[in-house]
């Protein structure tokens, strides 16, 4: 796995501690870093090229040279960066006054038109409008037939005269859906469009007859989130061949970090209007340029890690339990524990969750190799306890320990563990909920965009003293040293707080991953 | 506001709690558990399972390719091994020109300095090659420029070697489409969607009926919206049995059927298509590794191709590494070569797992698909 941008700007400023401001070759060994980050998040290298000058040049003002921890400083203007350029000018859909709309996509083989026509007609049903699929894509056997079937499963027609795999005249058809749409009375006609590379200029003629056939109000352009630096290329060819107004970023649901986004935005200056993660034809939505920008630093999505939560928590079980955090409802017991627990479990698998934090980036591996059904163990081992067990987990003896572990089928050590280390969490999270921080523990330096966009709201919380200390010399990968030791350590390194106000949700991810063997799952 | 404050720090806690709690649990059972330590470098370079693959023609013949069998007795005649070779140079030549040409310019010039090494590695970093193999081959070739100074020959000529190099010639590129003792080859497609399995598929299935042998394929892509149509169109073409499940089913199953009834009927070779599936997707990866399981008990998988996309980037590293430690992938196909796309992540993959790329397709005609072949592959790429 590659580090995040965070860690590799760390271990650049790792010996500049201390030091007034920073030197001209601070500054060119912080642009290679941000540099191959970009690169490894795909975006291109032209953009690259700029984006670095930019940086560089706000990495020579006061800001940074001032600022206590550079790496966090220089973290945080990328990102802001990214989010300007990203962010833009965004807008919405653009609906026609008279008669239907219409939208048409357009892209390579393989981005996924066919499924993105799909959500895209659910999205305008659910909006109120009446959309009408039309099935432009005549070349790829079958094409005709998923569509249909995609119309089938989100309730919208789908106007296809013609069946195929190579028979057909997809301007034809385009046109002849207009008529079909005004006659019929649909108000939103979405063209699918077959796939097509930017070198092809026969079929960029089609595309952009079909484009004059029924003169688009939106043109669309489809683009994988995994797309290299070939993004470029395509996305201008695409643009002089077709023309489009807005871009979509599909298969955001893979791991990919999706550069592309910034280059397409930045070369083209076209924006990126919604974000396709996932298969079912619900997953679709309005892009969101922070939460790309974290995604291509590799700085997890919180947001949507939020937004999702607040949907789906029960508001009141959620602030009790937070108020038991804080020392305010009583104890945080292993009910509490639990009933959270299953509350999360709504939200979906919980690598996927854990993949949203920040920092979790680099333990994929592992997550990815996560047990969910570990959930379900732990879940079995709390309640084979007694109630009183639950509340008070300390009165759990020998002879106590040995019914629970038969009850859920586990062994005596499971429980043990369990017990011990929900003490141990639960002090810790604790201490999170009274912003605390872990005194002590190692931060991983700079998640500032993260935590910037919490800021706010966390103030008021947590109260001005207790600030966690960052020290950006500690990375994730050292967590193969066991907790005590990096206690110690860190506790001496860290003579100086940070001034960002993050929260420690990396560090305790570092610490998640305190066991031994974790070395095997990074790099 | 505050509320949903709250409720937002809340959940954030309690999963880092809950982290915390099953990250012990986790890391007891791993102890027991083999942690998926790092890519199962299966070492392809060495190990080409001589006794299966040795018979095997396929499209195989690389440089030299083998003699095209004449008539394949069903309605589309595929192309020979020879004309699709010749026009693979033809098209890289074609849509990569750009590559080959900027390298040209950069190296001819008299003198290298640190703003052409610089422009050369841009280059390569603008064909998705990676930092690190892109570093490494500059700095190979940096070397040796200096070491041999003159004697070095002219700058391309070295940069084709190392870029040679780095694809790595001597992997044993043949399809392993025979299994042993009369048991049907299985060819097992995978990769993420719309990397275009089922035209893979689809093109194998036509250059093995060119060369004469008994195909069946398996459709258990039984989750995207008429991937069996497609498969199903792809077979009717050249008269090769489509094994079918409903949509929805389980593709293991599917997999399975159509291996046994290839194994019954003593066909040569079984091709089996699976849904695309996103690499972090842990249980759809668990699914495919089911997938191949199940085959095993009918016959053993010999071939393991993933499809990777030629426009994709880095992510490319993650897919190929993920998939071969879920199903040991043993090949790469990669497609849509014929864009402006130059797939340069392919080095990065054989690099880091050494897993060859055997085939390119070259676009949607039917006989797009191609051996892959470093030399003409580097040539192409230096125009």
């Amino acid at each position: 796995m590659f580090a995040t941008l965070s860690d590799r700007l760390a271990d650049t400023f790792k010996n500049l501690r201390g030091k007034g401001r920073l030197s001209e070759a601070d500054i060119d060994a912080t642009a290679r870093e941000i540099r191959i980050a970009l690169l490894e998040a795909d975006v291109a290298l032209p953009v690259v090229k700029d984006f670095v000058a930019a940086v560089k040049d706000r990495a020579r003002a006061d800001e940074v040279s001032q600022a206590l921890n550079p790496a966090q400083q220089i973290v945080k203007i990328v990102h802001e960066e990214l989010v300007t350029i990203l962010g833009g000018e965004t807008r919405r859909m653009r609906f026609a006054k008279h008669g239907p709309t219409v939208i048409m996509l357009a892209g390579l083989q393989g981005a996924g038109k066919t499924t993105l026509a799909a959500k895209l007609a659910l999205w305008l049903k659910e909006q109120g409008k009446t959309p009408l699929l039309v099935a432009c894509d005549l070349q790829r056997p079958n094409a005709v037939n998923q569509l249909q079937v995609n119309g089938e499963r989100v309730g919208v027609p789908v106007f296809a005269p013609e069946p195929g795999n190579g028979v057909g005249d997809p301007v034809s058809v385009a046109r002849a859906s207009l008529e079909e749409a005004k006659r019929s009375l649909y108000d939103v006609v979405i063209v699918d469009t077959a796939g097509r590379l930017g070198v092809d200029a026969e079929l960029m003629q089609q595309a952009s007859d079909i484009r004059e056939a029924v003169q688009p109000d939106e043109v669309l352009f489809v683009v994988d989130a995994m797309i290299g630096q070939d993004a470029v290329v395509t996305a201008q060819a695409f643009l002089d061949g077709v023309g489009y107004d807005g871009v979509v970023l599909t298969k955001l649901d893979g791991d990919a970090r999706g550069g592309a986004a910034l280059s397409i935005r930045q070369v083209t200056g076209r924006p990126v209007m919604f974000a396709s993660s996932g298969e079912k034809l619900t997953d679709f939505d309005v892009f969101h340029p922070d939460r790309m920008a974290s995604r291509i630093l590799d700085m997890g999505d919180m947001l949507t890690l939020i937004e999702q939560a607040e949907k789906t928590f029960d508001a009141e079980q959620a602030l009790k339990a937070a108020e038991k955090l804080t020392g305010k409802g009583g104890e945080f017991t292993l009910d509490d524990f639990l009933q959270q627990m299953q509350q999360v479990r709504k939200l979906g698998s919980m690598s996927k969750i854990l993949g949203m934090l920040p920092g979790m980036g680099q333990m994929r591996e592992q997550l990815e190799n996560f047990d969910e059904r570990e959930i379900d163990r732990i879940q079995a081992i709390i309640q084979s306890m007694t109630p009183a067990e639950r509340d008070n987990p300390k009165i759990i003896d020998g002879s106590r320990r040995a019914r629970i572990a038969k009850g859920a089928g586990r062994t005596v050590t499971d429980v043990n563990q369990l017990v011990d280390r929900f003490f141990e969490a639960r002090k810790m999270m604790m201490q999170f909920a009274r912003g605390g921080g872990m005194p002590g523990m190692p931060g991983m330096p700079g998640m500032p965009g993260a935590g910037k966009r919490n800021q706010q709201p966390k103030q008021q919380k947590k109260g001005k003293g207790a600030r966690r200390s960052g020290n950006p010399a500690k990375a994730a990968q050292q967590a193969e040293v066991d907790a005590e030791k990096q206690k110690a350590a860190a506790a001496g390194a860290n003579p100086f707080g940070a001034p960002t106000e993050d929260i420690d949700y990396e560090t305790a991810a570092a610490n998640l991953n305190l066991p031994k063997d974790f070395s095997n799952f990074l790099k | 506001m505050e509320i949903s404050v709250l409720i937002g720090l809340g959940v954030l806690i309690l999963l880092v709690g809950i982290g915390l709690i099953v990250g012990l649990v986790t890391r007891r059972q791993g102890t027991g558990k083999v942690p998926p330590a790092m890519p199962p470098v299966e070492t392809p370079g060495t190990g080409p399972a001589p006794s299966v693959g040795d018979v095997d023609a396929a499209p195989g013949g690389l440089v030299e390719p083998t003699e095209a069998p004449p008539a394949a007795p069903v309605l589309d005649r595929p192309e020979d091994t020879r004309s699709r070779l010749a026009r693979l140079r033809q098209r890289l030549a074609g849509s990569q020109g750009g590559f080959g040409r900027g390298l040209l310019a950069l190296l001819s010039r008299d003198r290298l300095d640190e703003d052409t090494w610089e422009a050369i590695e841009d280059v390569l970093l603008t064909a998705d090659v990676g930092v690190a193999p892109t570093q490494k081959v500059v700095e190979n070739l940096r070397t040796r420029l200096r070491v041999d100074g003159a004697e070095a020959g002219d700058p391309r000529s070295v940069l084709r070697d190392e870029l040679i190099a780095l694809v790595d010639p001597s992997l044993d590129r043949r399809l392993q489409v025979s299994g042993a003792e009369g048991q049907p080859g299985v060819v097992l497609v995978v990769g993420v969607n719309g990397a275009g399995k089922t035209t893979t598929v689809g093109k194998i299935a036509r250059i093995l009926v060119a060369e004469d042998r008994s195909v069946t394929l398996g459709a258990a892509d039984t989750f995207r919206a008429a991937a069996v149509d497609q498969l199903a169109t792809w077979g009717e073409r050249v008269g090769v049995d489509v094994v079918r499940g409903a949509e929805g089913s389980d593709p293991a199953s599917v997999a399975f059927e159509a291996v046994r009834q290839g194994v019954e009927q003593g066909v040569d070779t079984v091709i089996v298509d699976t849904a695309g599936r996103l690499q972090n997707k842990a249980g759809l990866m668990d699914e495919l590794g089911k997938v191949k399981r199940v085959i095993e008990k009918q016959a053993p998988v010999t071939e393991v191709l993933l499809v990777l996309d030629a426009t994709t980037g880095q992510n490319g590293m993650v897919q190929a590494r993920v998939f071969s430690e879920v199903v040991d992938v043993t090949g790469i196909v990669l497609t849509k070569l014929d864009g402006s796309a130059k797939g340069g992540i392919v080095m990065a993959v054989q690099r880091e797992l050494g897993v060859p790329v055997k085939l390119v397709g070259l676009g949607e005609g039917p006989d797009d698909l191609a051996p892959f072949d470093p030399a003409a592959f580097v040539d192409a790429l230096l125009g």
